[in-house]
């Protein structure tokens, strides 16, 4: 099995035989930040291209077929058309806050994007909280949303930016307690030990019952914290035209739109890392040959099906539920979600003790 | 019996929600209605009902059942035919009679109301399924619908 741990320990040591240590840190800062603000681009492109694609086949149309083959380079144009687009000013709204919302929604989103481990070296940061910090810093995301709509000065943004707060404060609960099932299971917040467990058991098998129902509430919390799908109520576009980033445009605009899109690949990849093996290819212990021929597959492809597939199952679903009610909605997370992932901690506890 | 009520309502709302995945999930894999259009010119068939343009079909004699009675250029709302006649004289009673000289259809102004047509008492004119009228001109859009030297179709005699 190729491991992208190679290539990053050559960089390291070639780095550092010519450079003193502080110099040769310092040019790996920079490429690291360099290598994740354009993987994060790139893939924000992917996905716009993906999801309107697979919307398109939801609704029996094509999507996008013009620019380039197969429309490939239509997020390319929107992308170009976006930033060459003007900063409108809008009267009477708060200046700082207002441009300072939109860079906490994607520093917060940026911030997470980092801690994924898409490979065994591809990984910026692996410390021992791995699974806390990733909970925390993508929570940070909602004061960007709520300062976005307080500070446009319009009642549909405030209406937005209030529902989003509620929306995202709930269900960072179900998905906090589905996350701890399976830290309970491993044991270790650290993302690389978790994924290193999972060797020849994903912990959706390993923890049966209780794993694949903390899955499901994970899947559905973690889609109303993404603002889509049945539950985009802060951006409902019929109710409140955009939600909260009604009076962006230009770049700024494109700061939420980014963070959105990420923010659906954020919450598949955290799902994959700790349900679905992470990079780790499917192994059934027992069957060697079968083993090896996954173990030519390489990790990172294993990675990114996995998470397109969460991504599918997010759209999935987006197309097929009419919009919830801010009633339903909170209904849904404080007596369903969030009783059924405290009882389920009790399960996989009894779970772990009696299998 | 609340618990138990409880308990059924999320397994109801979970096999409700994989139904409805089931129905979109076909729609995914259905085959796609979007027509390329300038790609497949030409491939394109549209419902043969489809009202494109009028026509009026000729015989291979060059005849046409007009016999320029106007009660189409009467029907119409928005005055698309224009019918112009010409006095010619009849062989068989020696008598002079009116025939059709030009049959002038405008395609910019019609709605397609299918009036005409269906109050046609010969059945002189019908629907095509050609629906490329773009032009850069108005004048290009006026058409005359009968052809150049082209006569009435005589009366099928039937022996009774």
């Amino acid at each position: 099995m190729f491991h992208f741990n190679v290539v990053t320990d050559w960089i390291d040591e070639f780095l550092h035989t010519y450079l003193l240590d502080g110099w040769a840190l310092f040019i790996e800062f920079v490429l690291i930040g360099l290598i994740l603000l354009t993987a994060y681009a790139v893939l924000a492109l992917i996905l716009i291209y993906v999801e309107r694609k697979i919307c398109a086949f939801f609704q029996c149309r094509l999507g996008p077929t013009r620019v380039g083959p197969l429309g490939l380079f239509q997020s390319v144009a929107d992308m170009i058309k976006i930033l060459l687009k003007e900063l409108i000013k809008i009267n009477k709204v708060d200046p700082l806050l207002f441009r300072l919302a939109a860079f906490l929604v994607i520093i917060a989103s940026i911030c997470t994007f980092g801690a994924i481990p898409f490979d065994k070296g591809l990984h910026v940061i692996d410390f021992n909280i791995g699974v806390f910090y990733l909970l925390a810093i993508s929570s940070l995301g909602v004061v960007g949303i709520l300062l976005a709509g307080w500070s446009s000065n319009n009642k549909y943004t405030m209406i937005g930016a209030m529902r989003s707060g509620a929306q995202l404060i709930s269900y960072e609960l179900s998905c906090g307690l589905s996350l701890m099932t399976i830290i309970m299971l491993s044991g270790t917040m650290q993302l690389s030990v978790i994924v290193e467990q999972q060797d020849y058991a994903w912990n959706i098998f390993r923890g049966g019952i209780p794993a694949v129902i903390a899955f499901v509430i994970y899947l559905i919390a973690g889609h109303a914290e993404t603002n889509r799908g049945p539950f985009d109520l802060p951006e409902a576009e019929s109710e409140l035209t955009a939600g909260y980033h009604t009076e962006y445009s230009g770049i700024q605009f494109g700061f939420f739109y980014l963070a959105e899109y990420l923010n659906m690949f954020i919450i598949a990849a955290i799902a994959t890392t700790l349900f679905l093996g992470g990079w780790m290819p499917l192994h059934v212990p027992g069957w060697e040959s079968f083993n090896e021929v996954m173990n030519y597959i390489p990790p990172v492809l294993w990675f990114f099906g996995k998470t397109f597939f969460c991504v599918f199952l997010a759209l999935w679903v987006r197309w097929t539920m009419p919009r919830l009610r801010i009633d339903q909605l909170l209904n849904l997370e404080w007596k369903i979600l969030m009783p059924l992932s405290l009882l389920n901690i009790i399960f996989m506890a009894l779970w772990i003790i009696y299998w | 019996m609340k618990m138990i009520d409880y308990i059924k309502n999320i397994a109801l709302g979970i096999w409700r929600l994989m139904q409805g995945m089931y129905v979109t999930l076909l729609n995914f894999i259905r085959s796609k209605v979007t027509e390329q259009y300038p790609e497949n010119r030409g491939k394109v068939f549209p419902h043969e009902r489809m009202r494109g343009q009028l026509v009026m079909p000729h015989s291979e004699a060059n005849q046409h059942k007009c016999t320029a009675c106007g009660i189409c250029e009467m029907n119409c709302p928005n005055g698309t035919i224009q019918i112009a006649t010409k006095k010619e004289l009849d062989e068989e009673t020696g008598k002079e009679k009116k025939v059709l000289d030009k049959y002038i259809y405008d395609v910019g102004s019609c709605i397609f109301c299918a009036l005409c047509t269906t109050s046609c008492p010969h059945g002189a004119i019908t629907w095509s399924n050609n629906f490329e009228h773009a032009a850069f001109t108005r004048p290009k859009l006026y058409e005359q619908l009968n052809q150049e030297g082209s006569s009435l179709m005589k009366k099928q005699k039937t022996n009774s």
